[in-house]
């Protein structure tokens, strides 16, 4: 990528530009993110280790999180849960993005009758509300880890593919691939050399951009009881659970498996929105 | 003109009527391949074991299993027609008597947020907008990115925690007051009930559109037209009514009526935490309970406020855009 000269107050050599500050912060999110991940998957059984001399201890410096009814440490079990949320969220959306991709590409270069039954089916898929059309797929599938995957992907690609395919259409009738056309180029030739080039970058940055809403809805689905079971500390069960020990006081069940949910869904926006700044060359120059 | 007019509103509703009966059959098939037995589902494994094989056959027929299915779409369609929408398998009493009382507490709920998030998150997104860059702006956009990123039913728990539990002002749960009979819930009860689910849906409809009109009310402010208002001495307030106003109410009006579905589904989660009865919580126990008729009712009615919502806005964006309405129906 082309790298431009920013022009920095020379009085003051510490301001960042743009792109560096941008660049922090997207490299900020990526490691809050993989930390918890990878230390989510090596706490699966102090997830689930009960000590009954420990119930219900408000948060404390050996328990940062405090622990729950059974003695279980919520912090070792928060980070757990949001691994599982993350890899789930992360394998939908990625699905729903490829989905996407395919869907818009075809929509918008197979003719006429595709492109309708394409455009149909969105507006179908758009008409229910996304929460009660994951509670059908999911009671149509069985609850458990395979409803929530195939509900969280079939909802999501409605706008990314919306999307790619408004934009292989424009492309399509821009001046440089008409002239390519002419040239005599292969179609391989203009899709490898002139399409992807194009596209990839909006299209990585529409599946970033998906995660956050993935892991949104699958904790949503799972709080409704629809998704994993409750062996398995999901972010959406624990706070579901923590719903019963709310009135006897028992706030911190609820406030940072919480906020911890919050904050990584926050990255994952921050992320998205950072990288479609930095690719974006609308918006490069700013 | 106005023939044109019928023309295009009468193609509009025929797809989505052919749109709705898309939804009922995709959610009929999807309700049909469910691997989750309602037997074992509602009556138990146990009292299952206990009962003769002709108590079970009854049971089967009751919950409508061993018809080809589309015998049971069809006589489903029948029923939904008819006016009653078929029988609740829950609740025994035909869905369209227990959707009645769900809908009239959930629309209360959700007209209530749709408004206030709608106009709150005009306004900030406007202040955003014209104040580009500045502290407000950057609060602004701050506030969007956590709130859009906070999941409705934690939300609707801090509140719980804070209101209901902590301080005591507003009650836990429920649409009236425990232990009343119903001539005695005055309104000012179920508005005290409805506080807590309101703002909730409230403050999370806010980010999208805040950010949206944010967007806009820049383009607005660098245009030239905004530029030689002011050079022309125009205050701000001038500005944004002269110039700002009528540009970004299109697209936030729109995006609102576009944000029908958010809203519902947000409902159907704020309304589990508070126990609130209304649409959504119905929807949850007829998935879990396998409860057939009322889901798809329940599927039905919310696809007719999306396609509703959409098609609302598209009239109205000709009446408020004089572009368009000159232009003839597009």
């Amino acid at each position: 990528m082309m790298r431009r000269t920013m022009t920095v107050p020379m009085e003051n050599s510490f301001v960042w530009n743009r792109r560096k500050t941008l660049l922090v912060w997207l490299i900020i999110a990526v490691t809050f993110l993989t930390v918890v991940c990878i230390a989510g998957m090596y706490c699966g059984e102090a997830a689930r280790a009960t000590d009954f001399s420990q119930k219900n201890l408000a948060p404390c410096l050996a328990h940062p999180f405090g622990t729950d009814w059974l003695g279980r440490d919520m912090f070792v079990r928060t980070l757990r849960g949001l691994s599982i949320s993350i890899l789930i969220g992360v394998s939908a959306a990625t699905f729903s993005a490829l989905m996407a991709f395919l869907l818009g590409v075809s929509a918008a270069t197979l003719g006429k009758t595709v492109d309708g039954i394409i455009t149909w089916v969105i507006d179908l898929i758009m008409g229910v509300p996304h929460l009660l059309l994951l509670i059908l797929i999911c009671v149509a599938v069985g609850k458990g880890l395979k409803g929530v995957i195939i509900g969280v992907a079939l909802t999501h690609w409605t706008s990314l593919t919306r999307l790619i395919r408004g934009e292989v259409m424009q492309l399509r009738e821009s001046q440089y691939i008409k002239i390519a056309k002419k040239l005599g180029k292969s179609q391989w030739h203009i899709a490898l050399k002139h399409m992807i080039p194009h596209l990839l970058p909006q299209f990585i940055v529409g599946l970033v951009l998906l995660f956050p809403h993935a892991i949104l809805h699958e904790s949503s689905i799972t709080f409704l009881g629809f998704g994993l079971s409750s062996e398995q500390p999901a972010i959406g069960v624990i706070l579901s659970e923590s719903m019963k020990y709310l009135v006897t006081g028992n706030w911190w069940l609820a406030l940072f498996p919480g906020i911890m949910l919050v904050l990584t869904v926050a990255f994952f926006y921050v992320a998205g929105e950072n990288l479609r700044k930095l690719i974006d060359p609308s918006s490069a120059h700013e | 003109m106005v023939k044109q007019y019928a023309i295009a509103f009468g193609k509009k509703l025929v797809r989505v009527i052919l749109l709705v009966i898309a939804v009922s059959i995709a959610a009929f098939a999807l309700m049909t391949c469910s691997p989750v037995d309602p037997l074992q589902a509602n009556v138990g494994q146990a009292a299952l074991g206990s009962m003769s094989q002709e108590q079970i056959e009854k049971l089967q027929e009751y919950w409508g299993q061993g018809q080809p299915p589309v015998t049971r779409y069809l006589s489903w369609a029948k029923d939904f027609i008819r006016g009653d929408m078929g029988v609740s398998l829950l609740y025994r009493q035909s869905v369209s008597s227990v959707i009645a009382v769900k809908l009239v507490n959930s629309l209360f709920l959700m007209i209530t947020a749709w408004l206030l998030s709608g106009l709150i998150g005009f306004f900030i997104g406007v202040i955003a907008g014209m104040n580009r860059g500045k502290l407000i702006d950057k609060c602004i956009k701050g506030y969007c990115l956590i709130i859009s990123s906070t999941p409705t039913f934690w939300l609707a728990l801090l509140l719980l925690m804070i209101f209901g539990v902590w301080l005591k002002v507003l009650p836990i749960g429920l649409s009236v007051p425990i232990g009343v009979e119903a001539s005695g819930v005055t309104f000012l009860d179920r508005l005290q009930h409805a506080v807590l689910p309101a703002a909730a849906l409230s403050i999370l409809g806010v980010s999208n559109i805040a950010l949206h009109t944010r967007e806009k009310m820049i383009d607005i402010c660098e245009s030239d037209y905004v530029l030689f208002a002011k050079a022309r001495g125009e205050s701000s307030w001038q500005i944004f009514w002269h110039h700002g106003f009528r540009n970004v109410l299109l697209p936030a009006i729109t995006l609102q009526f576009g944000a029908i579905s958010e809203i519902f589904g947000g409902s159907v989660l704020v309304e589990q935490v508070f126990s609130y009865p209304g649409l959504g919580q119905a929807a949850v126990s007829a998935g879990l309970g396998s409860d057939m008729p009322l889901l798809m009712a329940i599927t039905i009615i919310s696809a007719l406020f999306v396609f509703g919502g959409n098609l609302i806005a598209n009239i109205l964006y000709g009446i408020v855009d004089p572009r368009i309405r000159r232009g003839g129906v597009r």
